[in-house]
């Protein structure tokens, strides 16, 4: 479903602060794949995100979303097929629309849009159905701004939003990062429950070992720009959070021989 | 005072247009100064051409979303700053309104005009003329606030509300700031074309200050009736529009020099923006915040004790 190959970034060529993001990075997910990425600041997780979503252009290889090269794609282009939720709560909603606008923006997601009105009763009877789904009470306030919701509140319809019109690939970046731990967990509930009902393709980055453990059917850990470890639905049933933090260290360790040697 | 009215009821045309950029796309665009010339320079030339009035008004709205169109580019394609463009704009426009009206002013006195059989009957500054700008005004009003419900409508909102959402959703944010800047300076145009008509004369003069003029609309309608939603902002930018011509008409009654007008009208502007900014005042904003929130979370049945 999703294909990179041999992907390099580099952020500042050429001058001092040069510094490898991703270095020949591939990566192939299956339909209906859940991976989670872990590894530590400037492991290149969300450099990974941005090549997928386009919002940063790979200096060299290629990005293939079911079998269409999309490298050269723009951002807008490509999220027709990509779904995708921020760590920032504000980032993914429009706070001075109401949710029922905002959802209709997000049901319109690559489609041509014209001017048919956004927001129809017959929107509004799935737009309820899907928000009770949320249990966030969201569904009686269909005509309030989302800036009057919390940040939980707002996570859990920019997931909804990134979902409910069923794009390829779905991809989430530290999305409960930004959350206390009560709403963490919920949002985190509703992320497994959601890509499980749309089947979707997943590409999650997080933090939060447990969490990297407890969903997806694949873990990959990334350090200076490379995937490092890459476990699979058995392996990472076995993993253990302790045992991540081993393997981290390993990887830690051998980087610091690597450069003692050179 | 029923011409101010009347003015002011045409004036908002164009600041429904100022609405559109500043207030939807979060853009300040200084194009109006110049498209809003153009606008009463197609019109004019066109009108004294022979060719009817409403062909005439027309091609003025086209011309002025041909300016909007420049700005956008500017910016979406050259990267220049949206101040800037829209400045650059304007300047460029001074050239190309003489270039139209082959001089600085083009009188329109015995020409016939869209408002001309208001003139033979002899309404203009009655209740009758009042109501036909109102009732032009209203139905300019309705499109547009349906416009900004439509899909199209919804993506230009998401734009000046949060473009990187809106672009995670498949939108180009620079194919909505082109439309609207568009859409804008037409009405805008279209707005200019009817004072060259109401007046008599296009001027090469006559748009300096207009986007001052419609911020000042856009910024006291909402002060006075708020902005919960498109269509309250939208019919609050009206409003002001006529309130700003009032006020200045009795300014000007009080005894000011008009040739103070403009300063007056930029204190106008600065004062509504920066007023709601100070310490008491937001305090004050605050208390009222907290007392809606409170009305709309108390129990219809207050609880005793």
């Amino acid at each position: 479903m999703l294909t990179i190959e041999n992907v390099r970034m580099t952020f500042f060529p050429g001058t001092l602060n040069a510094r490898v993001a991703l270095d020949d990075v591939s990566l192939q997910l299956a339909p209906g794949d859940f991976v989670t990425v872990i590894g530590s600041n400037g492991a290149g997780k969300s450099t990974l995100l941005n090549v997928v979503a386009g919002t940063l252009r790979a200096d060299s290889g290629t990005v293939r979303i079911d079998g269409r090269d999309v490298t050269r794609m723009s951002d807008h282009q490509r999220a027709r097929y990509i779904g995708r939720v921020f760590q920032n709560p504000a980032a993914g909603t429009a706070p001075h629309m109401t949710i029922e606008e905002n959802l209709a923006m997000a049901l319109e997601r690559g489609r041509r849009r014209g001017l048919r009105l956004g927001v129809t009763n017959a929107k509004r009877a799935r737009f309820r159905q899907e928000l009770t789904a949320l249990e966030q009470g969201l569904e009686t306030r269909l005509g309030d701004w989302v800036s009057l919701l919390s940040g939980g509140q707002r996570q859990a319809l920019s997931l909804l939003m990134a979902t409910f019109s069923e794009p390829k690939i779905l991809l989430l970046d530290e999305h409960t990062a930004a959350l206390d731990p009560q709403r963490a967990a919920l949002v985190t509930r509703l992320t497994a429950e959601i890509v499980e009902r749309f089947g979707l393709t997943t590409l999650m980055v997080t933090h939060n070992m447990d969490q990297a453990l407890k969903l997806g059917n694949r873990l990959i850990m990334m350090h200076e720009g490379r995937i490092v470890l890459d476990l699979d639905a058995e392996a990472k049933s076995k993993m253990t959070a302790k045992g991540l933090l081993a393997e981290f260290e390993k990887v830690k360790g051998d980087a610091l021989d690597d450069s003692l040697l050179q | 005072m029923m011409i101010a009215v009347e003015l002011g009821l045409i004036y908002a045309v164009m600041a429904l247009g100022v609405y559109l950029t500043f207030r939807i796309l979060d853009f300040a665009d200084l194009t109006v100064d110049g498209s809003f010339t153009t606008g009463a320079s197609i019109a004019a030339v066109g009108i004294v051409s022979g060719m009817p009035p409403a062909l005439a008004t027309s091609l003025a709205l086209l011309g002025g979303m041909a300016a909007g169109l420049v700005t956008g580019l500017l910016h979406t394609r050259g990267r220049i700053n949206g101040l800037l463009a829209g400045i650059l704009t304007q300047i460029a426009l001074y050239s190309v309104n003489l270039r139209i009206m082959g001089k600085a002013n083009v009188p329109l006195l015995r020409e016939s005009t869209l408002i001309t059989p208001l003139k033979d009957a002899d309404l203009v500054g009655t209740w009758a003329s009042v109501g036909m700008f109102l009732a032009v005004a209203v139905v300019i009003l309705a499109l547009l606030v349906w416009f900004l419900h439509t899909d199209i409508g919804l993506a230009m909102r998401a734009t000046g509300d949060n473009p990187d959402m809106i672009r995670s959703f498949g939108v180009n944010t620079d194919h909505q700031k082109l439309l609207g800047l568009a859409l804008s300076n037409g009405l805008v145009a279209l707005c200019g074309a009817i004072i060259a008509q109401y007046q008599g004369f296009a001027d090469i003069g006559m748009g300096i200050g207009m986007i001052v003029a419609g911020l000042a609309s856009v910024i006291i309608g909402q002060a006075v009736l708020g902005r919960s939603s498109v269509a309250i902002a939208a019919t609050a930018v009206v409003l002001g529009s006529v309130l700003y011509r009032v006020v200045i008409y009795l300014a000007l009654k009080a005894g000011l020099n008009p040739n103070d007008m403009k300063l007056i009208s930029a204190v106008l502007v600065v004062l509504a923006l920066v007023v709601p900014q100070w310490k008491g005042f937001a305090r004050m904003g605050g208390f009222m915040r907290r007392r809606m929130t409170a009305m709309a979370e108390t129990p219809l049945v207050e609880k005793e004790g």
